[in-house]
């Protein structure tokens, strides 16, 4: 938290303003539910650019109707939660900009219909959460997590950006409700498995799956806490949500069921030891979001009624916990000044409602009934025992992913409220209303829905599997008591396991810790990939940006010649069975006999002036063919042209040394070689060129058109001043902007010499 | 260059190569010429005053700084694109006025495209001095 701001004067009305206008947004998306549980959908689009079949279209469903009321709800108590936690704070504008601006790009993205107008909201979630990692962008640690998730979530985008494209060209629409209908036609198509690897790339890497999962934990260390709350608690979820969105169209097919199966079950799994093994209590929260992910992407593997309801109703479950848990866990930190496991506890005396609020999401993140949370963990159990083929490793994982979390729960939402009184660095206080009204109501909803499963089925996961299934027959209902059954004896033996980690806390623990510190880092695997795109960088720097002019030039040449040249070589395009019957007309020998002489004396001279002057030659004996050819406004350009050439070069030349006596570093063989080569390679294309049917329909256009539209007889200038003026603009724009760079880069070095010589004169 | 024919010449050929930098540009929509092409030969008139009788006399005598000039250009030619507005026709179409014409001959044509072939004239003309008197100055 960044210190040195006065907590007393508040923000004032920056501060309000976005708390209303998101609990404005809130209320607007409200006043659907009654229309979306009823089952109707609602789309509205706005044209963007039609001709690439990109539109702005919304739509809302069951499934994007549940994710704007948790953004928009959730999203007005952590701006209302930061208005206090971040009261003072000089840049508090700033940061409330951008939390407003990520939650109206997560808003739009769950509410695109457009695949192309979602990839845009996705990128700008991207762009806004890199601001709010970096907000404290003095500590270096937030700007590498910031940086770090920035790249990750970026490259994962561009690859998911393809997948989309490639979508909409097999599907036919960039629309998902048009998609839906050709979803066999997608699944047949030899693209389906490239269209799959390339959108899972960028849902993986956003919903920081294994092996992507390490950004996000470094994202929750960012120093601006109620931003990382933010993105944990609500809006990672994106990659999930994506998944969701796409299930209708992708799902069904093996590599689909056991791609998601399998990466969500170890992420489930493996991150909630990770979890387990935290100090830091924001830290542990953040593994625990990712055991979270893992388990919705398990879910979304299978199209089973009971695995698309799991989805639906811990989806809502976890939002409810895990936001609440991670602003608790804010206000500790503001009460206590530590987050630090080992030395907090005994705070409910003095955190009475902090306390009450986290013992109330603790026991919903645990599975207990009454709450959500044991309704969802029933789910999840009665969908993995219905697993088919993969029903043995998914229960045993999520029975191992439940009972590990059981154990966060303990560890994260009990232990520092009760029992011994820690020793913390400040005197242990509560938190302000407006710190405390998000954690409260939020836990509380949890135990609501959990106590009227009916409501939370009717309003959310009805609607939500409607929209992912197309039916809202296969849901399922959500119940507290379902008789003794097989999800029952699963559950107990959670808790019991649970149990017994949180008794035995210390110590496996340490076991944990010891077992982390043998297994490869990924954090520090991230920081080798990059150091290796650094060095991989320098050396090919060193190679191509070597500083000097010649070889640069002597690089472009060759490049040239070789691509072209070996293109046309490799292509059979060398072809001079064709005479070009002008060319060897007598009446063009004088100019030839003109260019070759002014070529030679160029090369061969000893003096730049004379080789610059030879040049200008060569240049005229080029005028006089376009002369000849009848083309006298190119033959005045280029006249005038090798004019100036010649007297800026001219003037240039006289701040250059003498050229190179012939000696061992002369380079001009090799040069004359290339010349010589660069020509041939043109000379072939331009044969190539002429050989080929000069398809003349513009011209002839032009020709008829010039006199009575545009008023001119010389179609050069009427194309330069009327048919094509704005190309033209952009061009004497592009000259403007060329003398001033020039001059102004001329003047500074000029100047520094003049401050060097008044320096001098000083001394 | 010190060299009193020089000087003495180069004072009557820049006066010659603007005056007919002028008339290319005027011609340029019937015959060849041109914005281009008169800006390249206002240019080269004053380069050669510029080179026999120094970069100072040549400023002197110009009076505007030349980026001025060819900023000058830019917005003559943005001005003669918008101009179309007036008219309800989208930007850069050309709008003509004949002054006196009659059954035989056009008359005097004013134009838009006209203005904007000077805009073209101005910013060749302003953005080649630009970089020549710097040249020269910095040498």
């Amino acid at each position: 938290m960044a210190a040195g701001h006065d907590e007393a004067k508040g923000n004032g009305f920056v501060g309000w303003l976005p708390v209303v206008l998101s609990a404005g947004i809130f209320a607007f998306f409200l006043r659907f539910l009654p229309q979306i549980a009823a089952g109707e959908t609602l789309r509205t689009a706005f044209a963007w650019a039609p001709s690439l079949g990109v539109e702005l279209s919304f739509l809302v469903d069951g499934l994007s109707l549940t994710f704007a009321l948790l953004i928009s709800g959730i999203g007005t108590f952590v701006l209302l939660y930061s208005n206090s936690y971040l009261a003072g704070h000089p840049q508090y504008g700033r940061f409330a900009l951008y939390l407003f601006s990520f939650m109206l790009s997560m808003l739009g993205l769950v509410l695109s219909d457009n695949l192309i107008g979602l990839f845009v909201f996705w990128e700008l979630t991207t762009l806004t959460s890199y601001l709010l990692i970096g907000f404290d962008n003095e500590s270096p640690k937030s700007r590498r997590s910031a940086l770090q998730a920035l790249l990750l979530t970026g490259a994962g985008g561009l690859a998911m950006l393809a997948g989309l494209i490639l979508l909409g060209a097999v599907g036919g629409s960039f629309e998902i409700s048009q998609l839906v209908p050709q979803a066999e036609a997608i699944k047949g198509d030899a693209l389906y498995l490239p269209i799959l690897i390339l959108i899972l790339a960028g849902t993986f890497t956003k919903s920081a799956q294994v092996p992507f999962h390490f950004w996000l934990p470094n994202a929750m260390a960012a120093p601006t806490p109620v931003s990382a709350f933010l993105h944990s608690a609500t809006m990672v979820k994106a990659g999930v949500y994506l998944m969701a969105r796409l299930h209708p169209v992708l799902s069904g097919t093996d590599v689909w069921f056991w791609t998601l199966t399998i990466f969500g079950a170890v992420t489930a799994v493996f991150t909630s030891f990770l979890s387990l093994r935290q100090d830091d209590l924001k830290q542990a929260l953040a593994y625990s979001t990712l055991m979270a992910l893992g388990t919705l992407t398990m879910l979304l593997a299978p199209s089973s009624g009971y695995a698309i309801t799991a989805f639906a109703t811990f989806l809502v479950v976890h939002s409810l916990y895990k936001a609440a848990l991670f602003l608790i866990v804010g206000c500790v930190d503001h009460g206590t000044g530590t987050r630090d496991a080992d030395l907090l506890g005994g705070l409910a005396r003095a955190m009475p409602f902090t306390a009450f609020a986290a013992a109330l999401a603790g026991l919903s993140m645990a599975g207990l009934p009454p709450f959500i949370g044991y309704i969802g963990k029933e789910l999840i159990y009665a969908n993995t025992i219905t697993a088919g083929d993969a029903a043995t490793f998914v229960t045993f994982m999520a029975l191992a992913a439940n009972a590990l979390m059981f154990a966060v729960a303990g560890v994260v939402a009990l232990r520092p409220f009760w029992g011994k009184k820690g020793e913390t660095p400040l005197k242990p206080h509560e938190a302000s209303w407006a710190m405390l009204a998000g954690p409260i109501v939020l836990a509380l909803l949890g135990l609501a829905f959990g106590l009227m499963p009916l409501w939370a089925e009717v309003n959310f996961t009805t609607p939500t599997v409607a929209a992912i299934l197309g039916d809202a027959s296969k849901a399922k209902h959500l119940h507290l008591w379902a008789g003794v059954n097989t999800e029952l004896m699963l559950s107990l033996a959670t808790f019991a396991i649970g149990f017994i980690l949180l008794l035995a806390y210390t110590p496996v623990r340490r076991l944990l810790e010891r077992a982390d510190a043998a297994t490869p880092s990924f954090d520090n695997g991230w920081d080798n990939i990059l150091n290796g795109l650094y060095k991989a960088a320098k050396w090919q720097t060193r190679i191509l940006q070597s500083g000097n002019l010649q070889r640069y030039l002597f690089t472009i040449f060759a490049t040239f010649v070789i691509a072209v040249g070996g293109t046309m070589i490799l292509k059979g395009a060398v072809n001079l069975g064709v005479a070009i019957d002008e060319a060897n007309s007598p009446r063009h020998w004088p100019e030839l006999v003109l260019i070759i002489v002014a070529a030679l004396v160029t090369a061969t001279s000893r003096s730049r002036m004379l080789a610059v002057a030879a040049l200008g030659v060569q240049g005229i004996g080029v005028a006089l063919i376009f002369i000849s050819f009848g083309a006298p406004d190119v033959a005045i350009t280029q006249l005038l042209v090798e004019t100036l050439v010649v007297v800026l070069v001219a003037v240039a030349m006289l701040s250059l040394p003498f050229l190179d006596e012939r000696g061992k570093n002369d380079h001009r063989p090799k040069d004359m070689v290339l010349a010589v080569l660069m020509g041939v390679v043109v000379s072939f294309v331009l044969i190539g060129v002429l050989q080929g049917h000069l398809d003349l329909r513009l011209t002839e256009y032009f020709e008829k058109t010039a006199a009575p539209e545009a008023f001119g007889r010389n179609i050069v200038n009427v194309i330069l001043v009327d048919f094509r003026a704005i190309d033209t603009f952009g061009e004497i724009a592009v000259i403007v902007v060329a003398a001033l760079s020039a001059y102004a880069l001329l003047r500074t070095t000029d100047n520094s010499r003049d401050r060097d010589e008044e320096e001098e004169e000083l001394q | 260059m010190n060299s009193l024919i020089l000087r003495v010449a180069a004072r009557y050929l820049a006066a010659i190569l603007l005056v007919f930098s002028i008339y290319m540009l005027f011609r340029g929509h019937n015959e060849p010429g041109g914005g281009f092409i008169g800006g390249l030969i206002g240019a080269t008139g004053f380069i050669l005053y510029a080179v026999a009788c120094g970069t100072k006399e040549a400023r002197a005598t110009l009076m505007v700084e030349p980026q001025s000039i060819a900023m000058a250009g830019l917005a003559a030619a943005l001005i003669s694109a918008f101009a179309s507005a007036i008219f309800g026709d989208a930007p850069f179409t050309g709008q003509w006025l004949f002054i006196g014409a009659t059954d035989e001959s056009k008359g005097i044509p004013l134009s838009t495209v006209l203005v904007f072939d000077i805009g073209v004239y101005l910013v060749v003309f302003g953005a080649i001095l630009t970089l020549v008197f710097a040249m020269e100055e910095e040498i």
